[in-house]
């Protein structure tokens, strides 16, 4: 595409080697709590979500994760990004544009639940660095996809997220 | 409570019971709460605007959420979601007001595209999408459940 000529690259060697390396550690939580304002977000209207002891009647150690819950991450104001809650600086590298969009969303789970009152310890790596032209936004765009494994306080692989965020510049930047 | 439903019961080609969302900008205000990320030009209209955006659009991972709801409640209380992808091709306004309750309601399909069984597992492989009002696809992407056998 023209537009795709036009532009000089803004990935660097410094970026490309940040892929396959796994930044630091990420420790999750879910509460009784945090479990319900999930699910209450969402929408959802199953009383598993909610109630306990129903959980526990249908086998769940605590209130279900719904999917897309992954825990909060524990905040910590010196390190944590203050808009979106996790490690600061997420992807072991600064985008240069200021925007962000999610491009996309992959979980996938395994036989072990995910619970309230789990502890989950995350390490995130990147996977891919491109480049395309927005034609709707009409500016370049930065993507970035990058995988995160879950793992639970029995060390148990609970979730595999991948994650493709779009980053870009103000429009006639 | 969601009806039980059973490997038995769906072949390929199958659709599963659509679910329709209104995601209006309370609930994008409950989904910030609920997931952590409090980005502006999700409940912020001039924020959204500066970004070069017409509107507060819905967050990403709330379309995959509700997703994940059409398929949990496809799965039912014997059945296990095992995968949600989908990819955001479009940013999808948030419903503000009366008349934005019909301009953009969001619904939720799934069809099945594949039928396995793996070990004692019986699992469902599904097309799953999320649909404007206009009939375009916003989000699409594949699931995967397991569901429990009659037998």
């Amino acid at each position: 595409m023209a537009d795709d000529a036009q532009q000089e690259s803004v990935i660097t060697d410094e970026m490309r080697n940040q892929i396959g390396i796994e930044g630091a550690e990420t420790v999750s939580e879910l509460t009784t709590t945090s479990v319900r304002m999930f699910a209450r977000s969402v929408g959802y209207v199953d009383p598993v979500f909610y109630d306990l002891d129903l959980a526990e009647e249908r086998g769940y150690r605590g209130l279900p994760a719904p999917p897309g819950y992954l825990g909060t991450p524990i905040f910590n104001p010196a390190e944590s990004d203050p808009t979106f809650g996790g490690r600061r600086g997420g992807g072991g590298f600064r985008s240069p544009y200021p925007l962000v969009l999610n491009g996309g969303t992959d979980v996938e789970y395994f036989d072990e639940p995910i619970c309230s009152g789990d502890v989950l310890t995350s390490r995130t790596k990147l996977e891919s660095l491109n480049e395309r032209w927005s034609g709707a936004l009409g500016v370049p765009m930065l993507i970035q996809v990058s995988a995160t494994t879950y793992t639970n306080q029995d060390g148990r692989v609970v979730a595999i997220s991948r994650g493709t965020g779009i980053s870009y510049p103000r429009s006639g930047d | 409570m969601a009806e039980q439903h059973y490997f038995e019961d769906f072949d390929e080609g199958d659709s599963i019971p659509s679910l329709e969302k209104n995601p209006t900008s309370q609930q994008l205000v409950q989904w910030a709460a609920g997931s952590g990320d409090f980005y502006q030009i999700h409940y912020d209209t001039r924020y959204a605007q500066d970004t070069g955006l017409d509107d507060i659009i819905v967050h990403g991972a709330l379309k995959h959420a509700f997703l994940g709801e059409l398929l949990w409640r496809f799965a039912g209380p014997e059945g296990q979601v095992k995968r949600v992808q989908c990819a955001y091709r479009g940013m999808d306004p948030a419903v503000q007001g009366k008349d934005d309750l019909v301009d953009r309601k969001f619904v939720l399909e799934g069809k099945v595209t594949r039928k396995y069984s793996e070990g004692e597992k019986n699992y469902l492989e599904l097309a799953i999408q999320g649909v404007r009002a206009d009939g375009s696809i916003s989000t699409p992407g594949v699931g995967i459940v397991t569901l429990p056998s009659r037998a």
